[in-house]
């Protein structure tokens, strides 16, 4: 297997709240990671440091061998990292084709000047856009929806708008926060087969989400945060019966979620 | 164009083609008609089209991009100072108009750049107040920069810049054809203008429809999310300033040419607001909206100035209210109405930043299948 994604002692402070402690994981190509924990564990904010969002006091990224820029985004999604978010964010006012449009912005190269000439290879590069852009939503299911504006789309094809988007981006890694919140079951069932597809077509998935039913089901191995810590990584079997694991879900002895939960 | 052919009520949605030609012939005829009404009109007509680029150039701003610019008229300043120090007896330099006004543009772009520099990570309200503060210090400079060394010559301005000299056809002068017809500068102006308002258009056209135009919109949506998938935020907001003084500049430089006259006081902050009144009523985002807005709130006050103090006089015997004062009053009543009664503007933009065409047509060949 080959490390995609490595984490190294990761540490992101905010004033004297130690929101990531010391983590280090390691994701492999093609498998789907899922990453979970109690709220306020540090998911988001390790999705943040990842995708460049926040800079962290101490450790680096490395990604397909080199490091990650830190507070940079855009270099990051050029790297080949793209997510979705917690609370979908969309181009509200743009036309579900024109969100994914926008999403091949980082692969493509029109400049001003090419674009005010409308030279040939713009020209053929907007084109190229439009029908990939197209080709996405249908991968996704919605291209029926095509010419909708985003904000009028249901919340479930909100959700796969978004995830079309991220990979208009082309990445290598798609981080998908909280992809099935507010779904029901239906929803959650074929944002499954989503993913599932995703991952077929050689797409590494990181996955944070608390359907615990879903990241059992469809990781092919998991990190357990709590409290800022990595406190299990393994496949989910294993981890289904890690104490420390156990004990931070449902409270336990010794540690501080019991503290918390109580 | 297109999209001012659909906004005709009735017509443009029946017929658009008769539609395109209607504004066409509007175009080209307005002086004709307006010339009807004496040569004042054709010289507001003429200023109009200067409000529209600059309505345009704004509107890449603070419609496409959602940048929130209150300082515009600076960039109008740039270029219209830059075609007085460069044409005109105050450095005695003559330089052609084609050499000029790209230069002027380009001024301002750089200006647009350092603008946008120090205010990168400002939004809405704080954004507002910054571009403001940089239209008065433009202003002011170029108010003070008499002294210790003459370069704006202060409040009096720059005198007798050049005019607009076409091939060694200068246009400032009526044109004779045969013995019979002659044809008032002012038209001629007025079709200069109308070349570098269809210029702009088709220009700001491309970029609204492209990968630039998309990144724009994205930003105005939402920052973050644009972020995350890979805009550089940054070298966009930079992008969207400097091309939306660029038009303001080019504007300025023509504005110099046609009025043969600079002074500061043609660039106060009311300007500014007066250009963002007009593409918010016209439909911030909307082209067509945009040039719709410039065109009535620069001919409804002229139309009122000429009908209310005739009106005045005969009613009271004497002036109450001086047409300047209208002017403003009138703009503050139309965005009051605006806002009450169509907040979008009177064109609303729609969200289509693609090709709808394209768009459409595959989705009847994905239904066909």
């Amino acid at each position: 297997m080959i490390t995609l994604l490595e984490a190294k002692h990761v540490t992101k402070r905010f004033g004297g709240l130690t929101a990531l402690s010391d983590v280090s994981l390691t994701i492999r190509k093609g498998e789907v990671y899922g990453l979970i924990g109690p709220n306020g564990a540090g998911k988001t904010t390790f999705f943040n440091v990842l995708t460049g969002a926040y800079v962290p006091e101490e450790g680096e990224l490395v990604f397909n061998g080199t490091e990650l820029p830190t507070g940079k985004p855009h270099l990051v999604v050029a790297a080949g990292i793209a997510r979705t978010f917690q609370n979908i964010r969309l181009f509200r006012e743009m036309t579900a084709l024109e969100n994914v449009m926008a999403g091949h912005h980082i692969r493509s190269r029109a400049n001003p000047f090419s674009i005010l000439l409308q030279t040939r290879q713009a020209r053929e590069e907007e084109h190229l856009i439009t029908e990939r852009a197209f080709e996405l939503l249908r991968y996704v299911g919605i291209e029926r929806f095509a010419d909708t504006v985003s904000k009028n789309l249901s919340y479930g094809d909100q959700r796969r708008l978004e995830i079309a988007r991220a990979l208009a981006t082309e990445p290598q890694l798609l981080a998908l926060d909280e992809p099935a919140a507010g779904m029901n079951a239906t929803e959650t069932a074929k944002l499954r087969e989503l993913v599932q597809t995703i991952r077929g077509d050689g797409v590494t998935v990181l996955l944070i989400e608390h359907d615990v039913k879903l990241v059992m089901g469809l990781c092919d191995r998991l990190a357990v945060l709590d409290f800022g810590k990595k406190i299990a990584e393994d496949v989910p079997a294993q981890v289904q019966q890690n104490d420390a694991v156990i004990a931070a879900y449902l409270g336990g002895h010794g540690t501080k979620a019991a503290g918390a939960a109580a | 164009m297109n999209e001012l052919a659909l906004a005709i009520p009735w017509l443009g949605k029946r017929n658009p083609a008769a539609a395109r030609w209607v504004v066409m012939a509007l175009a080209i005829g307005a002086p004709l008609i307006a010339m009807l009404f004496g040569k004042t009109w054709v010289r507001i007509l003429d200023f109009a089209l200067l409000y529209v680029m600059l309505a345009i150039g704004l509107n890449l701003v603070v419609g496409f991009a959602g940048l929130l610019d209150l300082g515009y008229i600076a960039f109008y300043a740039v270029g219209a100072y830059t075609f007085a120090f460069l044409a005109s007896p105050h450095f005695e330099l003559h330089l052609p108009f084609w050499l000029v006004i790209p230069i002027g543009a380009a001024c301002a772009a750089l200006a647009g750049i350092i603008l946008g520099l120090p205010t990168l990570r400002l939004r809405g309200d704080y954004l507002a107040i910054v571009t403001l503060g940089f239209g008065e210090i433009v202003r002011i400079f170029l108010n003070n920069l008499n002294h210790p060394v003459n370069i704006t010559n202060g409040p009096q301005g720059i005198n007798m810049v050049d005019p607009l000299v076409l091939f060694g056809w200068d246009i400032s002068r009526p044109l004779k054809i045969g013995d019979e017809i002659t044809v008032n500068s002012l038209f001629l102006y007025y079709y200069v203008f109308l070349a570098f308002v269809a210029l702009s258009v088709v220009l700001v056209q491309r970029l609204q429809v492209s990968r630039v135009g998309r990144a724009w919109a994205a930003i105005r949506d939402d920052e973050l999310a644009a972020k995350a998938i890979g805009i550089n935020t940054r070298n966009m907001k930079l992008l969207a300033f400097s091309l939306g003084a660029t038009f303001g500049g080019a504007a300025g430089g023509l504005f110099a040419a046609f009025q043969g006259f600079v002074s500061p006081e043609s660039f106060s902050l009311m300007e500014s607001i007066a250009i963002l009144t007009m593409i918010v009523f016209g439909g911030m985002g909307n082209l067509a909206g945009v040039i719709v807005g410039a065109l009535t709130l620069t001919a409804l006050p002229e139309i009122l100035r000429y009908v209310a103090v005739p009106v005045q006089e005969r009613l009271f015997g004497h002036v109450l209210l001086d047409p300047e004062v209208l002017r403003m009053l009138l703009l503050s009543l139309a965005m009051i109405f605006m806002m009450l009664l169509r907040p979008a503007g009177m064109i609303p933009a729609h969200s289509r930043y693609s090709k709808p065409e394209l768009v459409v047509g595959k989705t009847a060949a994905e239904a066909a299948k």
